[in-house]
């Protein structure tokens, strides 16, 4: 029953139950709902205004480490938009998961029918990115207008901020599988934070210590800024392949470790 | 699969949670088209049981196949083709009753045109179309229960599980699962149901198990338990004042045996009129004399020394 979970991602049926978890969302989606995806999509856009316009005006120009110049907002909106991805994910991954997992008991009904763990595991994530993508799109769109990026990086940033979304959806899940109450969201609040402010989103993590800035360059949100503001602003050379490596594990082991979990949870 | 090969078949099947036994080496056979009933109080495991064969609860120990297959290996493959109503109703309380109906087949895999028809037919089934468009929250007890046995029809299913189907229901709302949950038995569907009520057992079941403690105490068509274990007629005498007790020494020899319960003293006797003049020819004079038939209750009391429902 809980056995090994990724074979099964090849199957046909597996993909089309995974679509149908992601289907019941889509029915259930009710006019409540837009505004939690308003307020998912203002948030790092107000950041980017208010710390990266306005404070970039205090700052002046940076010059990264591969010798490109570029302004304080060009070099903020990228990590902005790796962080709403992040959240975007997290929020949909953990807290409608967990709610839906340990409250609404909506799994309870789901593994009496043929669909198992890791098909409930991908559907809910591969919703969770339908919404993230969204949010990604929409703020892209957004950095281009104001001269930010170029259109032609924006494509290529697309597909980076999604996989970051898998990433985290993917992390959140796990997470959720592990948290026994509400209260503790509050110290998973407290994490994301701590990422959001320390993963070279606000300075070039260079401008750490050592010891901090190689801590720092572990931590997911540090390779999800990297590539994105690497795509972004053009320069990273070859090193976005080991971010997209770094996320695409991510995503694998997470999924399988948050599948496990659930047959845990759920086949009593 | 062969022919006549049991539908189910448990071999000293065991649950365990951590050190307690839920279900403690169990045999059960259960064949294509018959109503076959879990009875047994609170607690006997019925549940536990009923979650291992529906292949959501992994065995702790001894052999299950179910429709020739593993439940653990096969899990998938067997619950394409069972219908489960589990004892709390996991009704999706973010859908409308038809889009609970129309998503559940999608999980199946059933093309959505085929759950939109299926949908509106069971819906039609289980008298709930007026209701279709209703959010699952604001519907009664009786209606939950009844969308609940609906959804489990979605696929089709050989097998239809049903965990206490009426419990907690009122008695208008029980006959109508009942009547419905006969009309599945009149197509050929095979039922496997729990209850702690022994009129649900005794009119729905062609065959049952009696559970407690986790064990089998006894197995048999309803009628063939009532002749072994307890007897055609049942007289329920109650004596004004705090003990019973004090009564039964002056009913020796009524009947086949003689049951003291707090409240109430049971003759068990084949003529029930009879033996109610008995006790006046001896003098007693009970406060209340009540003459039925004997009941899988009776059976339940006999083996394990306890009601049903306390
Ligand atoms: N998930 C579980 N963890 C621990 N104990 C359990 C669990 N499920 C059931 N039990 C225990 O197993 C026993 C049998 O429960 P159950 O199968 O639900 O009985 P029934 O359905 O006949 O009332 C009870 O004592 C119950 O407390
Ligand atoms: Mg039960």
């Amino acid at each position: 029953m809980v056995g090994l979970p990724l074979p099964r991602l090849a199957g046909v049926t597996g993909a089309r139950r995974s679509a149908a978890i992601a289907e019941r969302n889509l029915t259930a989606l009710r006019s409540a709902y837009w505004l939690v995806l308003v307020s998912g999509f203002l948030e790092p856009v107000l950041y980017l205004l208010s710390i990266g316009i306005g404070v970039g005006a205090l700052v002046g120009d940076l010059t990264l480490p591969g010798g490109a110049v570029v302004s304080y907002a060009a070099f903020v909106a990228p990590a902005m938009l790796a962080s709403s991805a992040m959240s975007g994910a997290l929020s949909e991954t953990t807290f409608n998961f967990f709610g839906k997992m340990k409250y609404m008991k909506l799994y309870d009904g789901v593994i009496a029918t043929p669909v198992q763990p890791f098909e409930i595991a991908l559907g809910e994530l591969g919703w969770a990115m339908a919404r993230g993508g969204l949010y990604s799109a929409a703020f892209l769109l957004i950095m281009v207008a104001l001269d930010l990026t170029t259109a032609a990086r924006a494509l290529v940033a697309f597909p980076a901020a999604v996989l970051v979304g898998f990433a985290f959806g993917a992390l959140g899940m796990t997470v959720a599988t592990l948290l026994r109450s509400w209260q503790d969201f509050d110290l998973m609040g407290s994490a994301q934070f701590t990422l959001f402010l320390f993963s070279g989103t606000f300075v070039p993590a260079e401008a750490y210590p050592a010891a901090v800035r190689w801590l720092v360059e572990l931590t997911p949100l540090y390779r999800s800024v990297h590539l994105i503001r690497g795509v972004c602003v053009g320069e990273s050379g070859w090193s976005w392949l080991l971010d997209v490596a770094y996320l695409v594990a991510l995503t694998a082991g997470m999924l399988a470790l948050a599948s496990r979990r659930m047959g845990r949870l759920l086949y009593l | 699969m062969t022919i006549g090969q049991p539908l189910i078949q448990a071999r000293g099947l065991v649950k365990r949670f951590g050190d307690f036994t839920a279900v403690d080496g169990i045999d059960v056979e259960v064949r294509r088209g018959e109503a076959f009933g879990f009875l047994g109080p609170n607690g006997a495991g019925k549940s536990s049981t009923m979650r291992m064969i529906g292949c959501i609860s992994p065995p702790s120990g001894g052999e299950l196949r179910i429709l020739g297959l593993d439940p653990v290996r096969d899990g998938p493959a067997v619950r394409a083709r069972l219908g489960v109503c589990p004892q709390l109703d996991s009704l999706d309380p973010e859908l409308t009753v038809r889009e609970n109906l129309t998503t559940y087949a999608r999980y199946f895999g059933i093309p959505r045109r085929v759950a939109r028809e299926r949908a509106a037919e069971l819906l039609d089934f289980v008298q709930l179309t007026e209701r279709a468009e209703s959010r699952v929250d604001p519907l009664s007890g009786g209606m939950k229960r009844r969308l609940t046995i609906a959804r489990a029809l979605v696929n089709d299913p050989e097998i239809v599980l049903l965990d206490e189907p009426t419990t907690g229901l009122d008695p208008q709302a029980r006959h109508l699962v009942w009547e419905r949950l006969f009309r599945l038995k009149q197509q050929g569907v095979t039922l496997v149901l729990t209850t702690h009520y022994m009129d649900e057992a005794e009119q729905l079941c062609d065959r049952l198990v009696v559970m407690d403690g986790g064990r089998i105490v006894a197995e048999g068509s309803p009628r063939a338990l009532i002749e072994r274990h307890a007897t055609r007629e049942v007289v329920e005498l109650r004596f004004a004042g705090d003990s019973q007790e004090a009564f039964a020494g002056k009913l020796d020899g009524l009947g086949e045996r003689v049951e003291v319960l707090p409240d109430r003293i049971l003759l068990y006797v084949s003529d029930g009129d009879a033996a109610v003049a008995e006790v006046s020819a001896r003098g007693l004079d009970p406060a209340g004399v009540l003459v039925r038939r004997g009941s899988l209750e009776d059976v339940f009391l006999h083996l394990t020394g306890r009601t049903l429902i306390d």
